[in-house]
């Protein structure tokens, strides 16, 4: 099996066989695009909701709004035709918990708000998704049917 | 912030932070364990986000993180990392027993040396640059690196493509503890660390 690693704030596209993973998703977000009937997979691994928070963007992959972007372009690149994409979104935890509200710790639901946002300005579906909670997951993505293998420590494994 | 600015002066300077909180630690747990702590010369550096996790064996590593927020002068936060076999002999030293897996009373004792250790650091900050640092309760968390490391990786993703990382490891006679501590001031403090050490 030839499996690409996706890092924290990287993306990449593969056609099948080769398939995707990015281990370790905390508050970060893992976004998994797919063409169905190229069979051309893309997946981004963002850090933060917006590039509009910092001044000198210089890594588009960290960002949710314009990792996507740049995802959907480099996939139509390869071949892909934007209107068979369909969205697999997973992470956005909150690995710590304090009393006291803090946005940082809020980065996950808000790493997972912008991606949706985008992806609904992009017309693209999410057709499944596994968000939140207070656990890290690691995911691959299958490139010859589309699914999602979510694996956690302590809970649990599942496709999606 | 660039990098390259890091390097130089301002390298050195939080490499002295980190030796004085280092001490202060190792005598801090000397006390808590009335035993002989040692420690080598922590290891200070600056890091790229896509090596951090490699730093602790992998994404998927099993770790604990004990995570404390900075308050007053120094607004941010402290991560205390430590690798499994390192949270257990740790763990078998405080409560003098020999457990082969966290339970309840694990996990509060580990948070308590993370407060302590955060303490250490957080001290020789203060002494250092003259500025009012309070720590919050620690709270804690046993799960893959990635995981983990990702939140100050956010929290640093927002200044620079760069992490700080603190490296120290204690011993006490046949059991070390290696201990990995990330500093995170928010970027308003840490102009106000470095222009208080007259580097900025």
């Amino acid at each position: 099996m030839d499996m690409i690693k996706v890092g924290m704030a990287d993306l990449k596209v593969v056609k099948a066989p080769k398939m995707l993973t990015t281990l370790g998703l905390g508050s970060c977000v893992g976004i998994a695009l797919y063409d169905k009937i190229n069979k051309i997979a893309g997946l981004v691994h963002i850090m933060l909701p917006s590039s509009d928070e910092i001044k000198k963007n210089q890594n588009k992959a960290k960002f949710a709004d314009t990792g996507v972007i740049l995802l959907v372009e480099n996939m139509i690149k390869e071949g892909a035709d934007k209107t068979n994409l369909t969205a697999k979104v997973v992470g956005g935890s909150q690995m710590f918990s304090f009393k006291k509200n803090n946005s940082i710790l809020k980065i996950g639901e808000r790493n997972v708000l912008a991606t949706k946002k985008k992806l609904q300005e992009l017309n693209i579906q999410i057709v499944s998704e596994d968000t939140g909670g207070n656990y890290g997951r690691t995911i691959q993505l299958n490139t010859k049917d589309g699914s999602l293998l979510v694996k956690t420590i302590g809970h649990g494994t599942k496709i999606i | 912030m660039d990098s390259e600015n890091f390097n130089s002066t301002i390298l050195d300077v939080l490499k002295e932070i980190g030796n004085i909180g280092s001490g202060n630690a190792a005598t801090a747990l000397a006390n808590m364990l009335s035993k002989r702590v040692n420690m080598n010369v922590p290891k200070v550096k600056i890091i790229e986000f896509k090596d951090v996790p490699m730093i602790v064996g992998g994404e998927e590593k099993l770790v604990v993180g004990i995570y404390l927020n900075l308050r007053d002068d120094v607004k941010g936060n402290i991560l205390f990392l430590l690798d499994m076999e390192s949270a257990i002999n740790l763990v078998n030293l405080l409560l003098n027993k020999k457990v082969k897996e966290l339970d309840d009373i694990s996990i509060s004792a580990l948070s308590e040396v993370g407060n302590i250790v955060a303490s250490s650091y957080v001290n020789s900050l203060s002494a250092l640059t003259g500025l009012k640092v309070k720590i919050s309760v620690p709270s804690l968390a046993i799960d893959m690196a990635g995981a983990i490391l990702s939140v100050p990786a956010i929290q640093f993703g927002l200044i620079s493509d760069h992490v700080l990382l603190i490296e120290t490891i204690f011993k006490e006679g046949e059991n070390f503890v290696k201990g990995k501590l990330f500093l995170l001031p928010d970027i308003d403090s840490y102009k106000k660390i470095l222009s208080n050490l007259g580097v900025l």
